[in-house]
């Protein structure tokens, strides 16, 4: 009980943070806007080839608009050390993680809510496979995002450059996911194949890192 | 050399054995062998880079030594007994967009897990007066209804105080609790010190302004270069 009272009173804190100051959701939704907008320009695709680029052109924008979030995550424990005071209670460090990992989610998801009617007017999407498929993928996808995001953020949160040295450590190791989340949506947006496999994909991934994250976060917490 | 220790009956609440600690080749700590009693305000000074801020941190376990132990409360594991520790730190440890109460309830809920297993942490009620009773002591107002990066420099000194009362600790590690805070209020928050060693907690004090503490503290603790070299019952002379 006390692993989720940490859990969520630290998940409300950070939801309280950003709501007053807004920095992270601004951020992300003004760059994914940019994102739809000039590709939209650029490309002038017909609704067939949309279809075709779509799921890379719209997780490569939720990947890039995430990073956004996921700097200002731990940006705020280290302004006046608070993170020191955490690192002092008797909370466990997992309850923080996966507190910072839900938050980053549901600003990750609400960012995907709020731009995909964007993307559909934009590109005259429409899905031919079943569109509610779109929603695992959605799900599983962010985690994905998210929770290697949390803890790579958390690893360079003491270096000198971390808001370039985030994207460095989290691109390469999101490749697997990226790939699922990619040619997942590409096949319930042409409908030419199964997405099932690349949903299980991702199932696995998060499965896997999620695990991994929860194992080794308390060693990056008390890191010096 | 370390002058004379403590003359207590008691055991100490602090051991330092040999402790050194290194940033990469700096050393910070050369070795500090220290014991501190229960229930006395220690006054810890130095020039600035002896050492004193990093002795603090490896009290309160946010710093493992290199080489040496320290024992906290009659732990090695510094984490099993931080619930008894108050750290007040030179950067205020609060978060500059919520209210003093707000911070001091989401730092409240997270100290008290051990001792409340209910889903809030602790009994809202409680935890509400437990933290409006810190933010008193300190001499704030818990109604202040504006956001901890809209205090000025000495009320957030104050309200880091507050934070670092709030668990009521055994063991108060204070850095620089007077800094940016004006002559009278620096004076108050010294009687309250005063008063919490009267209580039988201890107090670890990093300060430059020892005159505030003259007549309270125990013991003022010399560091040099990352060693005690120096332990009085009395303030040298000009060193107010």
């Amino acid at each position: 009980m006390s692993f989720l009272a940490v859990m969520r009173a630290t998940l409300a804190k950070d939801l309280r943070l950003e709501w007053r100051s807004k920095d992270a959701i601004n951020a992300m939704l003004f760059f994914s806007l940019l994102v739809v907008v000039i590709f939209s320009f650029a490309f002038e695709p017909t609704a067939e080839e949309s279809r075709k680029i779509a799921g890379g052109l719209v997780w490569v924008a939720f990947l890039f608009a995430a990073i956004v979030v996921l700097n200002q995550t731990w940006a705020r424990e280290l302004r006046n050390h608070v993170l020191d005071a955490y690192r002092m209670s008797p909370a466990s460090a997992n309850s923080l993680f996966l507190a910072k990992a839900f938050g980053n989610f549901i600003f990750v998801i609400v960012l995907e809510a709020l731009m995909t009617p964007l993307f559909i007017a934009f590109y005259r999407l429409g899905a031919i496979g079943p569109a509610w498929e779109l929603l695992p993928i959605a799900t599983l996808g962010t985690w994905a995002l998210v929770v290697n995001g949390t803890f790579f953020a958390a690893i360079s949160l003491r270096t000198r450059s971390r808001e370039v040295m985030l994207p460095l450590l989290l691109f390469p190791i999101s490749v697997p996911a990226l790939l699922g989340m990619v040619n997942a949506t590409t096949a319930v947006l042409t409908g030419e194949e199964s997405a099932r496999f690349w949903i299980t994909l991702l199932v696995a991934y998060d499965v896997v890192f999620t695990i991994a994250c929860l194992l080794l976060f308390e060693t990056i917490l008390e890191a010096e | 050399m370390p002058g004379p220790h403590p003359i207590s009956d008691a055991l100490p609440i602090i051991i330092a054995d040999g402790v050194i600690k290194q940033f990469g080749r700096f050393a910070a700590l050369r070795g500090v062998n220290a014991e501190f009693a229960p229930g006395r305000l220690y006054v810890v000074l130095g020039d600035n880079g002896a050492g004193k801020t990093t002795l603090l941190r490896t009290i309160a376990g946010l710093a493992q030594p290199t080489r040496g132990t320290i024992s906290v409360l009659g732990a090695k594991e510094i984490k099993t007994v931080c619930s008894q520790i108050g750290y007040m730190a030179h950067p205020s440890l609060l978060y500059d967009e919520m209210t003093g109460l707000e911070n001091l309830r989401y730092f409240a809920g997270l100290e008290n897990l051990r001792y409340f297993a209910g889903l809030y942490g602790i009994h809202d009620d409680a935890a509400n007066f437990t933290c409006r009773e810190a933010i008193i002591s300190v001499k704030l107002d818990p109604d202040l209804n504006r956001p901890v990066g809209q205090y000025s420099q000495g009320m957030r000194q104050r309200m880091s105080l507050a934070r670092a009362l709030l668990n009521d600790p055994t063991l108060l590690l204070l850095d620089e609790p007077f800094s940016n805070v004006d002559f009278h209020s620096a004076q108050e928050m010294a009687t309250l010190l005063g008063q919490m060693r009267d209580q039988g907690k201890t107090l670890l004090v990093v300060t430059h302004q020892p005159g505030l503490l003259e007549s309270a503290a125990n013991e003022f603790v010399w560091i040099d270069s990352g060693k005690i070299v120096d332990r009085t019952s009395k303030l040298r002379a000009g060193t107010q």
